[in-house]
């Protein structure tokens, strides 16, 4: 049983995966030195790096506050919002990239024309992409979250509220510091998954060289113009920092089962 | 709450009510329209098809990484993770490297309906897997001793004792493998080739529908995979809600 799994894993995840890796060393640096030199793959990187930061930033704030209003709070909804919450887990990307166009965009979106008018252009720009790679990775941190808080329970929260701690030291003290892992986790899956968002991103930045391109879209576009070896090193550039968040996450959680 | 709804629920129902513009009948036709059937048809079967290779083989892989203890075990943790944080299009081109034109297997299933299902399986691996996993941890040897000991054969004791108490958590693992599967589309762009009738998924449909600036067409398609996303959704609810209230 073991040789057959291990047989699976290798060739579907493995071996591909390395593959990737000697594409790009094919021929030493040169490679990836030529993708560092093109201004646009560079432009490209610095969005993605860019977006990936601030959707992180966007999703760890109201991931933990509505894993907060989904565990200590009742309110009517509750029982529908925590599926929907997954929902995005589970839409296609594209779907995603299709729902923000129709809102958003500029000439007939139901709020795009208002926005646009303010002089705030969502699609086709920085912010649509923000928002697109935002939905998709938007569970991760509270489906973290929320079975932590729920474990931790409320006795010492409401232990500090009757010394008489206020809210946000309550937080601060007691909260944070029990969900603090799992929060390490959503962030860096978070990050792992905005990095890579491409369907929904392709959908709405528009793909504009040098101004909305962002990482992923190089690999296709790069693909798609036989220029295989730059599409490998942007491949690889992109998994390398993905594997490299997997281990991350595989260092914390035993970190974690061992301060319980 | 407010930021949600902007960000997901707004935009979401503004599919749905871009699909309903056309009345039931433009929405009737945009589906059945042959391309999109089969297109539909397609991604639909091939979900099924990967989920149940997932079901099998992820609650395989989850029985070695929990009872076998070997060199490298470690490594295959990490391994099973990859293709959930791997970019998509990335995956893609993986993929394609050894299964594609130059492979080094001399297996070229680049643009075959094979493509699709291996992009599937590649995408949805971790989903079972870690589904099963934490719940064969917890599961205590001790049970499975006690049927041995008392004559059950090793698919016996299988079959009656661990089966039982992974069936909820394979049940969501699979859920949430469709799903994903369903809605793949970044690894499909470079590996299936698109073509019409024959390895174009619906997520490709509904890309193609809005370049070609065919709103209500894309929309109606994106509203069939949302409704089946939500039911996904809902099921898989469901089921975690009973195992709770079982527990």
């Amino acid at each position: 049983m073991r040789a057959v799994v291990i047989v699976y894993l290798v060739l579907l995840v493995a071996w591909p995966v390395a593959l990737v890796g000697r594409h790009t060393f094919e021929d030493g640096f040169g490679q990836l030195q030529s993708v560092f030199d093109d201004p646009d793959t560079v432009h490209a990187l610095r969005l993605t790096a860019q977006v990936a930061v601030i959707s992180v930033v966007i999703n760890t704030l109201f991931g933990v506050g509505i894993s907060l209003l989904l565990v200590r709070y009742e309110f009517p909804g509750r029982r529908v919002l925590s599926p929907l919450i997954d929902l995005p887990l589970s839409v296609s990307p594209v779907v995603v990239g299709l729902a923000l166009i129709l809102v958003y965009n500029g000439r007939n979106g139901w709020f795009g024309p208002t926005l646009e008018d303010a002089g705030f252009q969502v699609i086709f720009a920085t912010p649509g992409i923000v928002m697109a790679t935002t939905f998709v990775a938007l569970p991760l941190v509270v489906r973290e979250v929320v079975p932590v808080l729920e474990e931790v329970g409320v006795e010492q929260e409401q232990a500090a509220r009757s010394l008489g701690a206020n809210a946000w030291q309550t937080f601060r003290r007691i909260t944070l510091p029990s969900i603090r892992w799992a929060v390490a986790y959503g962030v860096v899956l978070s990050l792992a998954r905005s990095l890579g968002e491409f369907g929904a991103v392709k959908v709405v930045s528009g793909n504009l060289l040098g101004k909305t391109r962002t990482a992923t879209l190089v690999v296709e576009e790069k693909y798609l113009n036989f220029d295989r070896g730059g599409a490998y090193a942007t491949a690889f550039l992109l998994a390398l920092v993905s594997v490299a968040c997997i281990v991350v996450v595989s260092v914390i959680r035993p970190k974690e089962a061992r301060t319980k | 709450m407010l930021w949600f709804s902007l960000l997901v629920l707004i935009p979401l129902s503004a599919v749905v009510a871009t699909a309903a513009e056309g009345g039931w009948s433009g929405f009737w036709r945009a589906v059945t329209n042959e391309q999109t059937a089969a297109a539909i048809r397609l991604t639909v079967g091939m979900a099924l098809l990967a989920t149940a290779i997932n079901v099998v083989m992820g609650t395989l892989i989850a029985w070695v990484l929990v009872r076998d203890d070997f060199f490298g075990r470690r490594a295959l943790e990490v391994l099973i993770d990859i293709p959930f944080a791997l970019p998509t299009i990335v995956a893609g081109l993986v993929l394609l490297s050894l299964y594609g034109p130059d492979s080094p297997l001399g297996v070229d299933i680049a643009q075959t309906r094979s493509a699709v299902l291996l992009a599937f399986l590649f995408v949805t691996l971790p989903f079972v897997v870690r589904m099963v996993q934490p719940v064969l941890q917890e599961l205590d040897p001790e049970v499975e001793e006690a049927a041995a000991s008392l004559g059950a054969s090793r698919l016996t004791t299988f079959r009656r004792i661990i089966l039982p108490s992974l069936t909820p958590a394979i049940a969501s693992g699979a859920a949430l493998s469709f799903a994903r599967g369903v809605s793949e589309y970044g690894s499909l762009v470079l590996l299936s080739g698109n073509l019409p009738f024959d390895t174009e998924v619906a997520s490709v449909r509904i890309l193609i529908s809005i370049e070609g600036d065919n709103t209500p067409g894309a929309a109606s398609t994106a509203t069939v995979l949302l409704t089946i996303s939500l039911i996904t959704i809902v099921a898989l609810d469901l089921v975690q809600r009973r195992v709770a209230s079982r527990g």
